[in-house]
């Protein structure tokens, strides 16, 4: 398998996601989301602290129940097909968390056996192992290794069972530089050997580089959802810098209260687009005497668009 | 069923208390074997016990049961709440096991613990006594009817429980009294009626007393009474604890 697949009949989206709703006391962690992640996707779903990420997450899982609205995972309810959901699935969970008395290999092959599978799957264990740079450490107990390495080990469980849909909510958190890469190169690797990959992230750059569709969620509901070439397009602002020569005339006081910022003989100024004209300052500098030494726009990145959504109020 | 998801649950579970078997095996049957000391020699000429068995012999049954309660209820307690703390519960909530699978693997580990600690009791007990064994099948069933109820009683304690100071709350203000004043350090007929009456009133009674009946043949109460006692109180705690695990209570948010 290889990119995406269309959904049908015969081949159900890798999640499907309907009317779903799930409250806490008065806070409505998921409040009406549907979705569906296509089979072979690389897929973000993105959003602030207590968007509802995790809670969707968990109902995937089995970890939370929903109140409304169902969970399916390869055409698998995960409430009354749960077998079958969670052999389809493999999660890896946002906090390390680990058992204190196996090492790491018992782990993998308790994780395993849970799913049903003994020594046919020793060899895709050792496999496991080695791509995430872990075979030295196979026999250690959990407790001796780093935070990293135990990050590692979560998401060797995830997949000890080969899941076609797998979840990792921020895998990278808190890890560093060099471990952040191997992770990326591995989940990229899964997706191209057919997995279904579904990604919370903080880091929007990580992103933006892996992912072929967004989610973006606030308040437990999806405020966009696109491609993410179709996010960056919208490109609801673009900064406009500007640089002085030395021999210029002052920048008009109007003018100045119009910047972003302002540091030496450099200008920038935030432009809506569609709104704010681009032409109208440069003219107005060019009235005022102002010698335009260098000029260039910024481009948009994941970031500015999820910031300009999730501070958006909700229509 | 999950036959082989089953199976390894249980095989964590049993592997758990074997990487501390000092801990979970050795130290309870020391601790039943210096009640035995104590006790056997102190109260031996104080105590009616049943008719035609010393104090000695009467005591070691009652210690035997007694042990298999305490670990029986420690095992699945513990091993659930502190995978609840620590969070890694939910690599065994993720995966395609049944809630009947989930209590049934909890179970049976709990009455291979408190079968090996009582077992031990027995077998450390034969260096100092010639100890009867007037039915064995009666002293297993009661064995496993125990280690069964208090491992589902365990599973319901480290479910409800949230901190380890709610569990030890449960230990020691529930499993220690009930297992203490149940008849293992005397005979209920050597109480003042009151306080025999009481005691019907506790399961644990009927579990030591019918799993006596299996060493000595002769017991407070008919073995069939304490067999549908001990039976009650068994499809009591199973079932409990199994629609706690169905209902995803403090489980599954």
């Amino acid at each position: 398998m290889s990119g995406p697949e269309t959904a049908g009949p015969a081949f159900p989206p890798a999640i499907r996601i309907s009317g779903l709703r799930k409250h806490y006391g008065s806070v409505h962690a998921v409040d009406g989301i549907d979705l569906e992640v296509r089979r072979g996707e690389f897929f973000g779903l993105l959003g602030p602290n207590g968007a509802g990420k995790s809670t969707l997450i968990n109902i995937m899982a089995g970890l939370a129940r929903a109140d409304e609205g169902s969970v399916s995972v390869l055409g698998h309810d995960v409430v009354t097909d749960y077998r079958k959901a969670r052999r389809a699935l493999g999660v890896v969970p946002q906090e390390i968390v680990f058992d204190p008395f196996f090492t790491v290999r018992e782990v993998l092959a308790l994780q395993a056996g849970y799913f049903g599978l003994g020594g046919e799957s020793e060899a895709w264990r050792e496999e496991l192992l080695s791509a995430l740079m872990l075979v030295e450490k196979g026999d250690a107990n959990m407790r001796s290794l780093s935070g990293g390495m135990k990050r590692r080990v979560l998401i060797a469980q995830a997949l000890v069972h080969r899941p076609e849909v797998v979840v990792l909510d921020e895998p990278t958190a808190g890890v560093d530089v060099e471990l952040r890469q191997l992770l990326w190169v591995f989940i990229r690797r899964l997706q191209k050997e057919g997995h279904t990959i579904l990604l919370t992230t903080h880091y929007l750059e990580e992103a933006e580089l892996l992912c072929d569709r967004i989610a973006i969620v606030s308040s437990g509901r999806i405020i966009a959802l696109d491609s993410k070439e179709n996010l960056l397009s919208r490109n609801f602002h673009q900064t406009l810098c500007i640089t002085l020569s030395a021999d210029s005339a002052p920048v008009p006081a109007t003018l100045l209260a119009k910047a972003l910022s302002v540091a030496g003989n450099r200008l920038e100024f935030r432009l809506k687009k569609g709104v704010d004209a681009t032409m109208e300052i440069l003219e107005e500098l060019k009235l005022s005497g102002a010698k335009i030494a260098d000029l260039h726009t910024q481009q948009t990145d994941l970031e500015d668009v999820f910031l300009e959504l999730t501070r958006r109020p909700m229509s | 069923m999950n036959w082989r998801g089953w199976y390894t649950l249980l095989y964590k579970e049993l592997l758990r208390f074997y990487k501390v078997a000092l801990q979970t095996i050795g130290a309870p049957i020391i601790t039943a074997l210096l009640y035995l000391l104590v006790f056997s020699h102190v109260l031996a000429s104080n105590v009616q016990a049943l008719p035609g068995v010393t104090y000695g012999h009467f005591l070691i049954p009652g210690l035997m049961m007694m042990s298999l309660i305490q670990n029986a209820f420690a095992n699945s307690s513990s091993s659930i709440i502190q995978s609840k703390v620590t969070g890694n519960l939910i690599f065994i909530l993720m995966t395609p096991l049944s809630s009947a699978e989930f209590l049934l693997a909890f179970v049976v580990a709990s009455i291979v613990r408190g079968f090996l600690v009582a077992a031990g009791i027995y077998v450390m007990a034969l260096f100092f006594m010639k100890l009867p064994l007037v039915h064995p099948l009666v002293a297993l069933l009661f064995a496993v009817l125990a280690g069964g109820a208090l491992g589902s009683l365990g599973v319901i304690a480290g479910i409800w429980a949230d901190k380890f100071d709610q569990m030890a709350g449960f230990q020691n203000f529930i499993i220690m009294p009930l297992s203490f004043l149940s008849g293992v350090f005397y005979s209920i007929h050597s109480l003042p009626p009151v306080w025999a009456k009481v005691s019907h009133f506790n399961p644990f009674f009927y579990m030591i007393d019918g799993f006596r009946y299996g060493f000595f043949g002769v017991s407070d109460v008919a073995p069939w009474t304490s067999l549908v006692a001990a039976l009650l109180f068994l499809a009591l705690t199973t079932a409990v604890a199994l629609g706690m695990v169905v209902r995803g209570y403090k489980l599954r948010s």
